[in-house]
């Protein structure tokens, strides 16, 4: 059934002269879920986002709205809105007209169009700001206010490009989930693009993760920050310390790594990667997957010196030394406050088990989160 | 002001203010204002006999007694209004497509090739179309060439020639905030009009002519005051029957010597001017500062 | 509309061929006054007789070139006076304006500003006449009351000069009023803090800062001053600058000498326009 999905790209390529923006992508997003682009800029995903929209035009494949193709439908008759990275909203008009304006060009009747309008902005919680200018609206409330506009159409996709960019950190946290929420409540699908992790992986169903044209993985947020399936998904997403080396042996489960700077580490063998004996491999540890002088898994260990104690509440980490390679690490300090009096210079011994250490074949690209 | 002024203290700073304004205000009172303020009163008298003055409305009386001036007027006063215009309607789309279609390097020597013609004198621009018009003009021959026309067709010395000229004479300060406004708008708000359903005619209206009106109205003052205010297009291409209001004011002033007259006609183009500039800003909604500061 | 909507060709062809027609009504008088400096004829008109440059070095009558015509030579030396001093003048004073506007604060501020954007919507003719009578009246007056005749308040360069400054100085003092706007006062308050004095900050760090602008608005000035015609018109005395001696010329009908002054003014005028482009072209930003 096509109409499950709402929207479908199938093999989509945009190429600028010699350039390949988006090099054959392929997705489809279910009904009434919140889908999110994450990938640093430049990897293509506004150009995806725009070919969503109409503005441009792919140079091959096809995109589906509601199982039907809208190659050569122009950007005023499609049936997605988009809610702009400055959220272009018309300073020459009032809120009321700005969420009007759609329905004005429909030619819906003044009375349902002021009806709508109010409707909309309680919904975005903004009831009685009809009449305000757009310069009267703090941050939030124009955020609020540029995703009414789209919403008052009914759109079968509501895109939104990095609308998120432009606010203040506590702002941003809280729009975050608002958004959330929002998408929640009225189920229209959503694709969402950012290069922020943290806005993709709160909000998001499915992420897709780009890089240079490309989709390097589509996942639930928890399969990407646990089971990446690329070298540049595992240091894009989340934090990780990350060291290169070359496969030298180990077994179905296991891959012994020895790594660049010297020493070993043991990582769990992807079923999907086949790396053979003496490859090069990037290898990634989460900060929290390792335990300070912990008990429980000796998969790998190793000593190191505390050189910075990074307090940042419940977020709080460690730069360490490791003691006989010289290789900066990060760990999490447990937010059970056990390690409270860490303090720089201490000597203290990490451990953490190979299931929590990923491995990829080296790649070029040098993304690191 | 900076903290300089509490710095130095309150008197060097005044009389250091003093110093500053001393060249504004001799250039405004001077050369603009107290000259305003004498050709409205020499405007206000008539004279008797040498040397002699009294304070008497008959210029203005004159004036508007004598059809050919009132005509003339009007006449001035359409004509402009309408060069302004089209002015406006031509410049706009030319505006837009160096602010909207065209990138980089491309929009720069589009836009510069658009001011080049302005940095040569008008009188030059003027001869060109001199030489492309009259009866033994380029054009003219090319119609004969072609076969279009039999004889030689005379182009000089009608409306629609004046009209052409003034258009020209006009375009730069046109197209020069228009571009700059238009630059400035952001290219998501005319997606954002589409994405939510407007076509080109809806967007052009809701969005980008308000958005242009600031620009609009400064380039529509600047040109209606210009074309008011032309002498040279309408005497030089419109000939004896131009019937241009400044050929009025100078006749008064130098074939006449009647400056009375020549005053009263000057301060009435002065109120027209500025009448017209006024109804254009409320119209627009915008402030004089605004438009030309 | 813009790149990114989707279009069909033939409306951009329509407006692409617009364009191209626009740009052919902006330069083709252009044209022809240079082409026609070229024509051995008597008349700056058709039919072509033939290429010569004797409108440029023609020293037998009536082939006399520009570079042997005595009188436009001397009425381009006037012009060349007039607009020198205009230039001086006009942005001198506008810098002192620019100063005046955006670094202080004193009462009547706004209202002295409006009446200093007016000469710009005052039509030059009026300032003209404006200028002549009130100068007159003033020799006039001093004449009668101490019997001195202030010549130069009679029609004549002098006048010319004043009358173009009058208005010339509001755009030099836009233009420069908008660099000094850019301006941070935190430069020259590190100055001040590295131990300039006032006058030294000034000198060392705002002014060359402003440079790009003085250097244009003395430029556009210049430009301005050299073409002006309306204002001139009325103000003028037995010295005739070039554009008035050129209107006559033109009323009188003239010779493709005409054409050839044009067309070295266009050049001239043209390479300071690109002159004062480049100048003005921020570089910092």
């Amino acid at each position: 059934m096509a109409d499950q999905f709402d929207l479908e790209c199938r093999n989509v390529v945009k190429k600028f002269d010699d350039f390949t923006a988006v090099d054959d992508i392929s997705l489809a997003i279910p009904k009434g879920s919140f889908f999110s682009i994450l990938g640093p800029s430049g990897c293509g995903k506004t150009t995806l986002l725009r070919m969503l929209a109409g503005f441009q035009a792919p140079t091959s494949g096809d995109i589906l709205i509601k199982g039907a193709s809208v190659l050569g439908v122009p950007p005023n008759r499609r049936p997605v809105n988009m809610v702009f990275q400055h959220l272009a909203l018309f300073p020459m008009m009032n809120v009321a007209e700005n969420v009007a304006y759609g329905l004005k060009r429909r030619g819906v009747n003044k009375a349902t169009i002021a009806q709508k309008v109010n409707e909309t902005l309680a919904r975005v919680g903004l009831p009685d700001s009809g009449p305000k200018q757009i310069s009267q609206l703090s941050g939030g409330q124009k955020q609020r206010i540029a995703i009414a506009r789209c919403l008052v159409l009914d759109p079968a996709v509501l895109l939104l490009d990095e609308p998120l960019g432009a606010l203040d950190l506590k702002l941003r946290e809280h729009m975050k989930v608002e958004l959330k929420q929002l998408q929640h409540e009225i189920g229209t699908t959503f694709v969402y693009i950012t290069h922020d992790q943290s806005e993709a992986l709160v909000m998001s169903d499915q992420v897709a993760v780009m890089n240079a044209g490309r989709f390097e993985q589509v996942g639930a947020p928890q399969d990407l920050y646990y089971n990446p399936q690329t070298a540049f998904v595992a240091g894009f997403v989340g934090e990780s310390n990350r060291w290169h080396g070359v496969v030298g042996g180990g077994n179905e489960h296991q891959v012994e790594i020895n790594l660049a700077a010297g020493g070993k580490v043991v990582a769990k063998r992807d079923a999907n990667a086949a790396l053979k004996d003496g490859q090069a491999v990037d290898v990634f540890v989460r900060p929290e997957a390792i335990a300070i002088d912990g008990e429980g898994a000796v998969d790998n260990t190793l000593s190191a010196k505390v050189e910075n104690v990074l307090f940042n509440g419940a977020a709080s980490s460690l730069q360490v030394r490791e003691t006989t390679t010289g290789h900066e690490m990060t760990v999490a300090l447990p937010q059970t406050g056990a390690f409270a009096s860490v303090k720089a210079g201490d000597n203290i011994n990490l451990s953490w088990s190979f299931e929590q250490t990923r491995c990829f074949a080296a790649s070029d690209s040098g993304a690191t989160a | 002001m900076s903290n300089g002024t509490s710095v130095k203290g309150g008197g060097t700073f005044c009389f250091g203010l003093l110093l500053l304004a001393f060249p504004l205000l001799l250039w405004l009172f001077l050369l603009v204002v107290l000259p305003h303020i004498d050709l409205f009163l020499v405007s206000m008298r008539e004279r008797i006999s040498y040397g002699k003055y009294e304070f008497s409305l008959i210029n203005y009386i004159e004036f508007f007694s004598e059809p050919l001036y009132w005509n003339t007027y009007v006449r001035t006063a359409v004509m402009s209004i309408f060069a302004t215009f089209l002015t406006l309607v031509i410049g706009f789309p030319v505006s837009y497509y160096i602010a909207k279609f065209m990138r980089g390097k491309g929009k720069n020597v589009l836009f510069l090739m658009c001011l080049i013609p302005f940095w040569v004198s008008e009188l030059v621009r003027t001869f060109g179309w001199m030489i492309l018009l009259r009866e033994s003009g380029v054009v003219s021959n090319f119609l004969q060439w072609s076969g279009i026309a039999d004889g030689p067709v005379e182009m000089l010395y009608n409306d629609a020639t004046i009209m052409v000229g003034l258009v020209y004479t006009s375009m730069l300060f046109m197209i020069v905030p228009l571009v700059s406004v238009l630059d400035s708008l952001d290219d998501s708000l005319i997606e954002a009009g589409y994405d939510l359903g407007g076509n080109g005619f809806t967007v052009t209206r809701d969005i980008v002519i308000p958005h242009a009106m600031p620009g609009i109205a400064s380039g529509c003052i600047v040109v209606f005051m210009l074309t008011l205010g032309n002498y040279l297009t309408p005497n030089l291409l419109g000939g004896k029957d131009s019937l241009w209001f400044t050929e009025q004011i100078y006749t008064q002033f130098i074939t006449r010597f009647n400056w009375e007259s020549g005053s009263a006609f000057g301060f009435l183009l002065l109120v027209l001017s500025s009448l017209i500039v006024w109804v254009g800003l409320k119209l627009s909604k915008q402030t004089l500062s605004e438009t030309v500061g | 509309m813009i790149p990114s909507i989707p279009q069909p060709k033939f409306y951009k062809g329509l407006y692409s061929g617009y364009i191209t027609l626009f740009f052919i009504y902006l330069s083709a008088p252009l044209i022809v006054v240079g082409v026609f400096a070229f024509n051995d004829s008597l008349f700056p008109s058709m039919p072509w007789e033939g290429a010569t440059l004797a409108w440029f070095f023609g020293t037998e009558g009536p082939y006399i070139g520009i570079f042997n015509d005595s009188k436009l030579l001397e009425s381009i030396g006037v012009s060349a006076f007039v607009a020198f001093w205009v230039t001086v003048l006009s942005v001198t004073v506008g810098t002192c304006n620019a100063f005046l506007f955006e670094r202080s604060q004193f009462p009547g501020k706004n209202l002295l500003y409006i009446v200093s954007l007016s000469p710009l919507v005052i039509p030059g003719v009026i300032l003209g006449i404006s200028i002549l009578v009130f100068s007159n009246a003033i020799a006039n007056g001093v004449e009668e009351a101490i019997g001195w005749d202030l010549e130069f308040l009679r029609p004549g360069l002098f006048l010319v000069i004043i009358g173009q400054f009058a208005f010339i100085t509001t755009i030099t003092t836009l233009v420069i009023s908008a660099r000094l706007r850019k301006f941070d006062i935190s430069l020259e308050e590190a100055a001040l803090n590295l131990g300039a004095s006032r006058r030294a900050a000034l000198w060392t760090v705002t002014i060359p800062f402003l440079k790009p602008a003085l250097v244009g608005a003395g430029i556009v000035a210049f430009l301005m001053s050299f073409e002006n015609f309306n204002t001139t018109l009325m103000l003028v005395g037995s010295d005739a600058p070039l554009t008035i001696a050129m209107f006559d010329r033109l009323k009188q009908g003239s010779t493709p000498v005409l054409n050839a002054l044009s067309l070295l003014l266009m050049v001239v005028s043209g390479g300071l326009a690109l002159l004062s482009v480049f100048v003005q072209r921020d570089k910092t930003s």
